[in-house]
């Protein structure tokens, strides 16, 4: 157990590190959603009241394309100097690896959430009108399901031919309850008219009926050559 | 068997052009749709075989998964076994039958639930080793092409009867789309993977597809009771002819999709040998000319 928690810390040391040497997840993620962000608002101009219905889709929408920009370069990273083959002959178990990488996924999609969403706010007007306190478990909950999907599917595309657009073609499918249950959660919360309540449920739900599956799986795919 | 594939083809043929008479002559016209209604003998179906076929796939994709390790094996039988009991016994105690629709009978449902260890054993016994691989591309690709008769066929009929070529919000129609996607990417990923464990690939990608659909249908379940869609009410009041002209296409459609199961099987077997004898000659090759070039590297020492 404690050769678990030791890799983990390791490994998610290593890439918080390198992250914050580099910022190449973070400054292309960020930049890649404030397009998103901008190119919204220049195709939909709407009035605060409309705003509120559909800004939940593009928030998520805008996370979820930018989230696989960081999610394509996680294990890519390890691809150089072997590291990889280096995992896959260690005795180091998969999951904590798999949950190293996940964990650091999701906290950079967690600050890259934290630093867009005040320009939703800013660009649309947004003022919430149901209980705002119900977006940040939307938010965890949500942002973790796409991360940990995301970063097993992102091992899946590895072997493949143009890998980089595999991993989209994977996990979007995957994610459609995800991303209905964080988009009608959020919009939920901030029309005010019905509750989100249902939603989280339903995301933690997800969450643990993916971790559990994707921990369970990520042996055989780490060491399908 | 060999000898079976023509006869086989031939009854099918007599048997889908009769299910077209039966469908588009014999069965009554619908009281309130019209003739319009007659699409479903083909929509239903096609939609009731892709179904089957996606779960066969999961079934071959979680066996081949399985097999991996004769621990995780023994487990999977031990599971299996256990939802056929669980299952079986379920239905009839009363908080579980409250939760049973209306119009569904417990047995019914114990009936169908206790199909899925058979179907598990059966797809062991019947596909040893790589040809459970083999079955979950065929199932899947087969599947792919029925599902995408439902998804056609379906704009097609609620145009005229809903007024609207697609409810956005609906239940199966969006849980077909989902799966029908899931399915599709699965096929892309078979197709693009470089790696020599592309089975194992797809298998953990189809349990997570089979995972994904009951959640799908879950939100969507939600999210359908506040935002109510026209939708047609389904079986439950049927006119038992036209069940049967339905039960009848059913089989042909079946029958159809077995015979398309099995070649696309033999195909796929015949791929892989052709594979490997070429790989085979292409070692064979590379030895010989390892050899020839021996004497050559030798006499320029």
């Amino acid at each position: 157990m404690s050769s678990f928690w030791a890799v983990l810390s390791a490994t998610l040391v290593k890439d918080i590190r390198l992250e914050w040497r580099s910022k190449d997840a973070l400054n292309s993620m960020l930049f890649f959603s404030l397009l998103v962000v901008v190119i919204f608002v220049f195709s939909f101009d709407p009035l605060a009241e409309e705003s509120r219905h559909i800004v939940g889709g593009l928030v998520w929408v805008a996370f979820l394309f930018a989230a696989v920009v960081a999610l394509n370069q996680t294990w890519a990273r390890e691809l150089r100097n072997q590291v990889l083959d280096a995992y896959r002959v260690s005795p180091a178990p998969a999951t904590s690896l798999f949950l190293a990488k996940s964990v650091g996924n999701f906290l950079f999609v967690s600050v890259l959430e934290a630093l867009m969403t005040p320009l939703f706010v800013v660009f649309y007007n947004l003022r919430v009108l149901g209980p705002a306190w119900q977006l940040i478990p939307i938010a965890l909950l949500g942002t973790w399901a796409l991360v940990v999907n995301g970063t097993f599917f992102a091992a899946m595309s590895l072997r493949t031919r143009n890998r980089e657009i595999m991993l989209p073609l994977l996990l979007f499918p995957i994610s459609i309850p995800a991303l209905l249950g964080m988009v009608a959660g959020t919009t939920a919360v901030l029309t005010g008219e019905n509750s989100a309540h249902f939603y989280i449920v339903l995301l933690l739900t997800y969450d643990v009926v993916f971790t559990t599956a994707s921990l369970g799986l990520f042996g055989t795919i780490l060491h399908a050559e | 068997m060999k000898r079976l594939f023509p006869i086989l083809s031939i009854v099918t043929v007599i048997l889908l052009a009769y299910a077209l008479y039966l469908a588009l002559v014999v069965a009554p016209t619908d009281a309130l749709q019209g003739d319009v209604y007659r699409i479903i003998y083909y929509h239903v179906p096609s939609a009731w075989t892709a179904f089957l076929l996606f779960f066969i796939n999961f079934v071959a994709s979680v066996r081949f998964l399985a097999r991996s390790k004769p621990s995780t094996e023994r487990a999977a039988k031990w599971i299996a076994i256990a939802i056929g009991v669980i299952g079986f016994i379920a239905p009839f105690l009363p908080p579980v039958r409250r939760l049973i629709p209306a119009g569904m009978e417990p047995s019914a449902v114990a009936t169908t639930i206790v199909l899925i260890p058979i179907l598990y054993f059966l797809v062991g016994k019947w596909f040893p080793g790589d040809r459970l691989d083999v079955l979950a591309i065929t199932s899947a690709e087969v599947g792919v092409v029925f599902c995408t008769v439902v998804l056609i066929t379906g704009p097609l009929w609620a145009r005229p009867v809903w007024g609207i070529w697609w409810a956005p919000g609906d239940i199966r129609l969006t849980s077909t789309l989902v799966m029908w996607l899931i399915y599709v990417s699965y096929l892309v990923l078979r197709r693009f993977s470089t790696s020599a464990q592309t089975q194992m690939l797809a298998a953990a990608l189809a349990v997570f597809g089979a995972l994904d659909v009951p959640l799908v249908y879950l939100s969507i379940w939600f999210f359908r009771t506040q935002h109510p869609q026209p939708v047609i009410g389904g079986g439950g009041s049927m006119d038992p002819r036209m069940l049967h002209v339905l039960l009848f296409s059913w089989m042909a459609f079946l029958l159809f999709g077995f015979l398309v199961c099995w070649s696309r099987f033999r195909l796929e077997l015949l791929r892989r040998e052709v594979e490997q004898a070429q790989a085979m000659e292409s070692l064979v090759g590379a030895a010989a000319s390892s050899q020839a070039s021996l004497p050559l590297s030798r006499s320029t020492r």
